[in-house]
């Protein structure tokens, strides 16, 4: 598993995902389908990914194409980080 | 007249026109009407009757929908559960109802199959989303119907009446277990018709949904759509607001109800401007009451539509608005009674107070709901005697103020329920649940201001020696066993909690 969804899987378990008694969730899985994040949990998910890799989340890249799954959110931010100027 | 039947007119009437829109499917009158009657068919079939209760414990789709008008064509009782909830609140509501019938999907199967393992009431299950493969064969499931499944069945007519109750819809109160809410056909019925007459929906209407249909708030835009052959435009919710906007904009909505956060969410977009919604007709609010800034910001974003401020309550649905021609006369009134309902405010000992006063507002109309389900204590105290003899009204508990024209401005509530994203949130229910985490000894939650929430939940929280949890662990717990919107935002960790002389936790001074 890459990076970028190993730390985003780590954030989810430690903040939305109590023990072993919520829903188990595949790379591919929807988060709102499954009811993993709620609709305000997903603003705090943008404010992790801000906060983590340093960019900006526009209001056209909330989608679930980008933020709904943890395959979305690696190409996504994969995309984000090459775009910016100094990227690491 | 019976709900179902105001749907089933308009599906004789506009058989071919869209009444849903769901994930870019149309699903016009007559296809929904029938798949409708098919599924009433199939849950007599298995032997539901008049005035047995069915669950619809469903994400927003046209399966929710469907599980509704086929609960009512076979005289049941449709009972909306939150998808949100979790196993040991869905097992009290299916418990404490006596639910024939659970309506879900495979997504919330191992919530439904924790729930199901302590309830004896219901004997068949309908889920959609096929079947997991892992599942063990239980001879109460059934598979929701598919779509162009062959042949179509039509249920047996029920000898319905419109005292029977169409509706329980379950409430938090601030003491006490979830309560509930038994609503008739007439008190349905006359709700949708008062709502529609002061909005003006027109058949030719385009109604956005982005409100849980579990949610009576979500559930009604469905029932006053169909009554007036108008189309839902239903999204799963607001969660991705920038495409729920351009859904919304490609189907041409004339129609938006909201509630404070979402307008919140929407007027945050920077980009809100590349989706303009021209058709834009009405904006209604409620559950929580808009800010005068939001309420100047919206209009100044959709001068094109008219606003609607109104406050309502399950127990009756809805209880005033504010024609939108008073928001710039007072903007922070909830207005007057809808038609064809009667309210006033009254003291401590129930007299009829005159305008310019404060009390607790009731309500005398058709759309007073029946009581709590098998909760008399609870229900008289809500439900007392009217003007006429025999019959009831309503008191709110809410206490509100008029104006020298009667207006109604919402001064407190009487109990201490949060209302955090327009939810209702009982503190008592949160505390209760903070007890089970091993090694709290003391636990008090109130409301605090939050910009987006409304208000937002706070939990105080003492530990026993020993135990030691970070505000998270507090809070992934919480969301464990409640809706999301329930579970504290902030947790504060505190030695012990203030009480009062005969040692009761004391909130007040809490913040």
């Amino acid at each position: 598993m890459s990076a970028i969804k190993t730390k985003v899987r780590a954030y989810i378990l430690e903040n939305f995902i109590m023990g072993g008694d919520g829903p188990a969730f595949a790379d591919s899985d929807s988060f709102m389908e499954l009811h993993v994040i709620d609709s305000t949990g997903f603003l705090e998910l943008v404010t992790f990914l801000e906060e983590t890799w340093g960019f900006v989340v526009e209001d056209a890249e909330m989608t679930p194409e980008n933020l709904d799954s943890l395959d979305g959110i690696e190409a996504y931010v994969t995309a984000k980080a090459l775009a910016m100027p100094c990227a690491a | 007249m019976l709900l179902h039947q105001l749907f089933e007119a308009s599906a004789r009437r506009v058989p071919d026109k869209a009444a849903l829109v769901f994930d870019g499917v149309r699903h016009t009158y007559a296809q929904l009407d029938a798949r409708a009657d098919h599924l009433a068919a199939v849950l007599q079939q298995r032997g539901v009757q008049r005035g047995d209760r069915v669950a619809g414990f469903l994400d927003n789709g046209v399966e929710m929908v469907l599980c509704l008008y086929a609960a009512l064509k076979c005289g049941a009782v449709f009972m909306p559960i939150n998808p949100l909830t979790k196993r040991d609140k869905l097992a009290y509501m299916l418990n404490d109802s006596r639910a024939s019938v659970l309506v879900s999907h495979t997504v919330l199967q191992a919530e439904c199959v924790h729930a199901l393992a302590i309830n004896s009431s219901v004997h068949t299950v309908v889920m959609a989303g096929g079947t997991a493969a892992s599942t063990p064969p239980d001879p109460r499931h059934v598979a929701f119907p598919a779509e162009g499944g062959a042949p179509l069945l039509r249920p047996e007519l029920p000898a319905s009446i419109d005292q029977d109750l169409a509706g329980i819809i379950y409430t938090s109160g601030s003491t006490g277990d979830p309560k509930g809410v038994m609503l008739t056909h007439l008190n349905m019925v006359s709700a949708a018709r008062s709502i529609s007459q002061y909005l003006g929906l027109l058949a030719d209407d385009v109604i956005a949904c982005v409100l849980p249909l579990a949610f009576d708030y979500g559930l009604y835009q469905v029932l006053m759509a169909f009554q007036t052959g108008a189309t839902v435009v239903l999204e799963r919710s607001f969660a991705f607001p920038v495409k729920a906007l351009e859904v919304l904009a490609r189907e041409r909505v004339t129609v938006f109800p909201g509630v404070p956060t979402i307008f919140s969410l929407l007027m945050q977009l920077k980009t809100l401007a590349d989706h303009p919604l021209p058709d834009l007709r009405l904006l209604t609010n409620t559950a929580a009451a808009l800010s005068e800034t939001h309420i100047r910001q919206l209009r100044g974003l959709f001068p094109q539509a008219q606003l609607f401020s109104m406050y309502g309550l399950t127990e009756c649905k809805r209880v005033t608005y504010l024609p939108p021609d008073q928001l710039d006369i007072r903007p922070t009134s909830v207005g007057r009674g809808m038609p064809n309902e009667e309210v006033w405010l009254v003291d401590e000992t129930g007299q009829r107070l005159p305008n310019g006063s404060v009390g607790e507002l009731v309500i005398r109309g058709s759309n007073v709901m029946r009581g709590y389900w098998e909760k008399p204590q609870e229900t008289a105290k809500r439900l007392r005697p009217g003007p006429i003899p025999g019959e009831v009204i309503l008191h709110s508990g809410d206490i509100f103020r008029t104006d020298s024209e009667g207006y109604l401005y919402f001064v407190s509530r009487t109990d201490d329920v949060i209302k955090s994203r327009g939810e209702k949130v009982s503190p008592r229910e949160v505390e209760d649940v903070l007890y089970g985490l091993e090694g709290v000894f003391e636990a008090a939650v109130i409301g605090v201001p939050d910009a987006l929430l409304g208000e937002a939940v706070k939990a105080f929280v003492a530990l026993r020696p020993g135990f030691t949890y970070s505000e998270r662990d507090v809070i992934r717990y919480c969301l464990s066993k409640l809706e999301s919107f329930m579970a504290p935002k902030h947790v504060e960790f505190v030695g012990s909690l203030p009480k009062t002389d005969t040692g009761k936790i004391k909130k007040t001074g809490l913040s």
